[in-house]
Parts: structure tokens; sequence; C-alpha cells
């Protein structure tokens, strides 16, 4: 009987867990998609789709895709200043290490640095998949850049604006200028954004070690 | 040093006005609307004036000019170019963004207020109506002495009673949270935060980032002055009045989920420092009722929901950069009273404020795009403001409540925007500036 009411009970949280963070967390955005399929979205070429486009305050935003919000700017880098970079890698390991919440205000979910080289120049590729787009918070973004010193590396850019700490919009100008929006995107869990997953994470480390406690 | 001579009185003090009247310009010719502007800024009060008269007082006057108004009296191109784009755009541009769409859009705004042909704002806050119509009659004459000069509209203010504390036509007490800035002398609340630099409201000054930067020239047109974002809300009183009686049986039932749109009781005490009654002494006590935080105090919305007005406006330590998001308000109620029990008479009552800061793209269009527009804020996926965010009814609120939260579905809209502009509001040496441009050139 005991064990039967145990499970009764499971049952009733487990139904709460599905109501809150289910079925509502992919239905409480009217604009997102299903979380439970897969899907991919073709993007038409300047990266908006004309007939809804959205205006943030520094211009229009791109849509939200499977793959959530993001960017991939590609930009020249000053000749020889390759060290750099590789150095300043060591710089964001460390901070992230040191203070594991250092980047929250970004809402990272990944953040991809490439170089590569281009009939003998080298390229330097930003790629960020993130949870909001990027006008939304982009000055607590340039502030963060200050803090952590990602000029060092933004700086080393072929046309970086010189004034770009006291200059949100040229900052901005510039990030525009060099993005290049994808033409496809595909996300296996479309759409949730990473405090959704470390929620669910949350709660079914929370689950196990309830069930845990019940043997 | 903070130079209160040449800063208007509006920007750094609250005068004791129960009444007012906002005057809507537009300036046919530059001549007509500087020989106004040479008059009127004789009235004007700077912050030292009104710092050292305001017992005495009866009415205190602030003037204020959209881009178009300050290129109608004269500024030269070269100037108006260095003004940020935001500015030079005008809210009704910037209204997408904003979020003002569908009702809200500029094309239902009223007294021409999203016409290209607004200049200018003269507001007038007076002691009594006998000030207000005595100031109004003046007015009136000097405007019929300035050819070319033209009232679009008017909006006479009205404090709502019981006049012992400001509270807005809802009943919510208002002026509880503002942001002290540093050098004016004034010791913030518990709870207000440290004074923040001058910057970030007044041009001119160091900012919480460092020394000023890219301001509109020539100097001594920015120079202690700031921007003021004007919005005229409708508050539908009956409509929201209905929504409470919907969802609360009892009166106590119907005052907690007033609370919870606010994340104040009525009489401002904030939920986090009563989360289940109401402490009306608590909400009149300066000393205690903005006292609280969230990430420590409430970090699930437990007490002051995640979307609630109180938190979206400012989420104190759960945002970053809070310091460079805060902004100061002033403005008044407008409109007759609504009787608890008597049925919504269909006439408009509202508020009708500025919001005034040293970046409107930073600081108010921030507030209003990400703050109260974003569906999305602190993951909350389906909502926006319950107060002032753009409602469609198809939106919903949650409650954070153990063991099951509290979801209302389709939010009605309780405010409905019905004009609004971006202002740049001149020191007092500006508006003599402005007044002899074309000595200047």
């Amino acid at each position: 009987m005991d064990s039967l009411r145990i499970a009764t009970r499971s049952y009733t949280y487990l139904d709460i867990f599905q109501n809150i963070e289910g079925k509502d967390a992919a239905m409480s955005d009217t604009q997102q998609g299903d979380w439970t399929q897969p899907a991919a979205m073709a993007i038409p070429k300047g990266g908006v789709f004309k007939d809804k486009v959205q205006q943030g305050r520094y211009g229009p935003i791109f849509p939200k895709s499977p793959s959530c919000y993001g960017f991939t700017i590609i930009a020249k880098i000053i000749p020889g200043r390759e060290e750099v970079f590789y150095e300043y890698a060591k710089n964001i390991e460390k901070a992230v290490a040191g203070q594991p919440d250092c980047l929250a205000v970004l809402k990272l979910h990944y953040l991809r640095w490439v170089l590569f080289p281009i009939k003998g120049e080298t390229y330097f590729m930003y790629q960020g998949i993130f949870d909001t787009d990027f006008d939304k918070y982009t000055e607590d973004a340039v502030a963060l850049f200050s803090k952590y010193g990602i000029n060092t590396v933004f700086e080393n850019l072929e046309g970086f604006p010189a004034d770009w700490k006291t200059n949100a919009p040229a900052f901005v100008k510039f990030v525009r200028e060099h993005q290049c929006p994808s033409f496809l995107e595909y996300g296996e869990y479309p759409y949730v954004s990473s405090d959704e997953i470390k929620k669910a994470l949350k709660v079914k480390a929370a689950f196990s070690n309830m069930l845990d406690q019940m043997q | 040093m903070l130079e209160n001579e040449d800063i208007q009185h509006i920007l750094l003090t609250r005068t004791p006005a129960l009444t007012g009247r906002y005057e809507f310009l537009s300036f046919r010719n530059a001549a007509g609307g500087r020989a106004w502007l040479s008059a009127i800024r004789e009235k004007a009060q700077s912050a030292a004036e009104v710092m050292a008269s305001v017992e005495k007082d009866k009415r205190w006057v602030t003037v204020a000019f959209t881009w178009n108004g300050l290129r109608a009296l004269g500024a030269d191109e070269g100037s108006l170019a260095t003004f940020p784009e935001e500015f030079k755009q005008g809210m009704v541009a910037r209204a997408e963004m904003l979020g003002d769409t569908g009702e809200y859009h500029p094309d239902n705004w009223v007294g021409g207020l999203a016409s290209p042909d607004l200049h200018a704002i003269a507001i007038l806050f007076a002691r009594d109506a006998a000030e207000r119509d005595r100031c109004q009659i003046e007015h009136d004459k000097l405007v019929a002495q300035c050819q070319g000069v033209e009232v679009l509209s008017t909006l006479d203010l009205e404090a709502t009673p019981p006049f012992e504390y400001a509270h807005d036509h809802f009943g919510y007490r208002d002026r509880l949270s503002q942001p002290v800035i540093e050098g004016t002398g004034e010791v913030p609340t518990p709870g207000t935060g440290a004074p923040l630099k001058p910057g970030e409201f007044i041009l001119g000054y160091p900012d919480e980032d460092g020394p000023p930067s890219n301001l509109p020239q020539p100097e001594i047109l920015s120079r202690n002055g700031s921007y003021m974002a004007y919005r005229r809300l409708q508050e539908h009183v009956g409509r929201f009045r209905d929504f409470l009686r919907e969802h609360g049986k009892t009166h106590e039932e119907q005052e907690l989920i007033a609370a919870k749109l606010m994340g104040r009781w009525r009489s401002g005490a904030p939920l986090t420092l009563a989360p289940e009654k109401d402490d009306p002494a608590l909400g009149a006590d300066l000393q205690r009722n903005n006292d609280f935080n969230y990430k420590e105090m409430d970090p699930h919305g437990y007490a002051v929901p995640l979307g609630s007005h109180m938190r979206r406006m400012n989420p104190r330590d759960t945002a970053a950069n809070i310091n460079r998001r805060r902004m100061i308000r002033r403005g008044a109620t407008y409109g007759p009273h609504l009787p608890e029990e008597t049925p919504e008479d269909g006439v408009e009552r509202g508020i009708a404020a500025f919001v005034i800061c040293a970046s409107l793209i930073r600081q108010f269009e921030f507030a209003q795009n990400v703050w109260a527009n974003d569906r999305n804020f602190h993951e909350l996926g389906n909502e926006r403001d319950p107060i002032i965010g753009a409602q469609d009814g198809t939106l919903e609120y949650k409650i954070p409540k153990r063991p099951i939260r509290k979801k209302i579905a389709g939010l009605p809209a309780f405010t409905t925007v019905r004009g609004g502009a971006y202002f740049f509001l001149p020191g007092i040496k500006a508006l003599r500036y402005l007044a002899t441009l074309d000595d200047v050139h």
C-alpha cells in the first residue's frame, strides 16, 4: 500500500513537473515553436524576413531561429596580431574559471572564436549563440567587454571604432557591418533557452536525489 | 559641483503642486518662437531658485523642445546633427520598438503629439486651481503676442484625492523609489542605492562610466540639459477594478491581486517586506518602504512576482549595470477621480509623466523595450509589464506561489498610451542661447 501511495504521489509531482516545465515552457511564448520536435529554418538573403522585420533600439533585429539568437562577426585582423588572440583566449578561460557567471549577462549558449586565412590575410570569426537579440542588452555587453578587456581582442580588428567604450552606437555599427547572417539554422531542441535547459537539468538532478532518498 | 542655477528645476526638485497644465506648441516661424521663448524663459525657474523659494512660490514653469522644435527656433544644421539619433527621430518613429502598436499606435494619439509640428512643451505646476487659471490667462496673452506660435493642445493636471500623498488613479502610492544624484546633498532612503553620478541625468557631467562624451554642440546648448520622454497613459480604472473583482472574492483577495501586479500594496508597502498582509504604516515610511533587494530576499518572486511592474522597472540587484539604467520620473495625474463603487464613466483619466535621463536609448528606451515589453524578461515567456506594457489581451501574468503558481491568462490592458514625445530640456543659459539664436548667427 505504502509503495502504491508513494508511486501515486510521485505521479502527482510528475504531472506538476510536466505542467510547469514541459507543456507551459513550450507553449508560453506564442512566437516560439515546439521544442519537442527538431526544426530547421531557411533564412533569406540579408538575414531577415522582409515582411516581418522587428525593430530594435539600434535597428532591425535578426529573427529568432530554432537555434535561438546569435551572430557571426567576421573581420580582418591587423596583420601580425594573431598571437594576441591566442593569448586572450587564455584570459577568458581564467576569467570564467574564477567567476563562472562573469558572462551571464550575454545569455550565451556557446561561443566559438576562429581564426582563418583568406588569400594570405587572417580573419577572426566571433560566433555567439544566445537567448536574446543582441540589441536588447547591447550596452551591458559593451560594459562587459570593457570590464574583461575583450577590447584587447576587438581593437586588433581593422576598422574597430577607437571610441567604442563611450560610443555604443559606433560599436553596434561595427558589429552590424561585420555580421554575416546565417541562411540556415537548425535546432535539435529548438528555441530552448540555456536557463530552461539548466532548470530542467536541476529538476532532473532533484528527482534523482528524491528517488534515491526513497530507496 | 552641480550648477543648480543653470539647471531647470524639474530635473532636481519636486514642487508641492496639486494642479498644473501642459501646453504643446508649434512655431510657424522662428522669430515668433524665439519671441515666445524670450518671454517665457524669464518664468522658468532654475533648481537653485526653487530650492530657495519653494515654500512661498505658487507656480513653477519648465520649457523643453523636440528636435524639430530646435530647428524651428533656428538652430543650425551642424548643431542639430550632433544630437543622438533616437532624439532626432522622435518618439513616433520609435513607436514599434517602444511597443506603441495596435491601440497604442501614434495614429491613435491625441493632442497633435504625433505631429512633426510639435515643437515645444510648456509645463506648469501650480499650487492650486486659481493660480493655474491665472497662469493660463497670462500664457494665452503671451501666445497671442507671438506671431506664428500656435497651441496644438493642452492638458490640465489634477491630483486625485486623498491629497495627503501622491498616487495614481488606480490608488497606488507613487514617488517611492527615485535615484539620488551625487552632489545634491540629498541622502538616499535605505534601499535606494548610493547616489549616482550626475551625468546619468544631466549633460556635461561625469556619468557612471566616466567623463562626458558625445554631447550635442555647441556646449552652451547641451550643458546642464537633459532629455525627457513624455508619456500620456490613460488608466482604465473601471476595467482595473472589474479585473480585481473577477480574480478576488473578498476585499483582501482583491487587494492582494492589485499588490501582485505592482509589487507593492496600494499603500506603498512592498511585498518583499509585507508579503501576506498590507502594512500602511510601512507603506508611508520612507525610511523602510524601499529597503529591500530581490536576489537574496525574493529570488523566485514568491513575494514580488518576477513580472510585476516594480520588479520590471527597477530590477535592483538582479540586473546588470543597473546604475546606467536609472531614470528620474516627474509628472502628475490628469482627469477626474473615479470614486470607488462608481462604474466606469468613459472619461479619460491617467498619468502624464516625464522620464528624465541623459540617454533616451540607454535609459528610457531600454526600460520600455526590454523591462516593460520583453515577453521573455526573467524567462517569463509570454508576459509584459502588467501596468504599462503593451497588452492586447493575449498575454498572461504569473504569480509564483507554492506549491503551484497562479497564472492569469488574457491579461487586459489597464493603461493605453494616448501620446508621447521626446523633448530636450535645456539649461537656463541654453534657453537664452536659443532665444537669441538670430543674434548669434
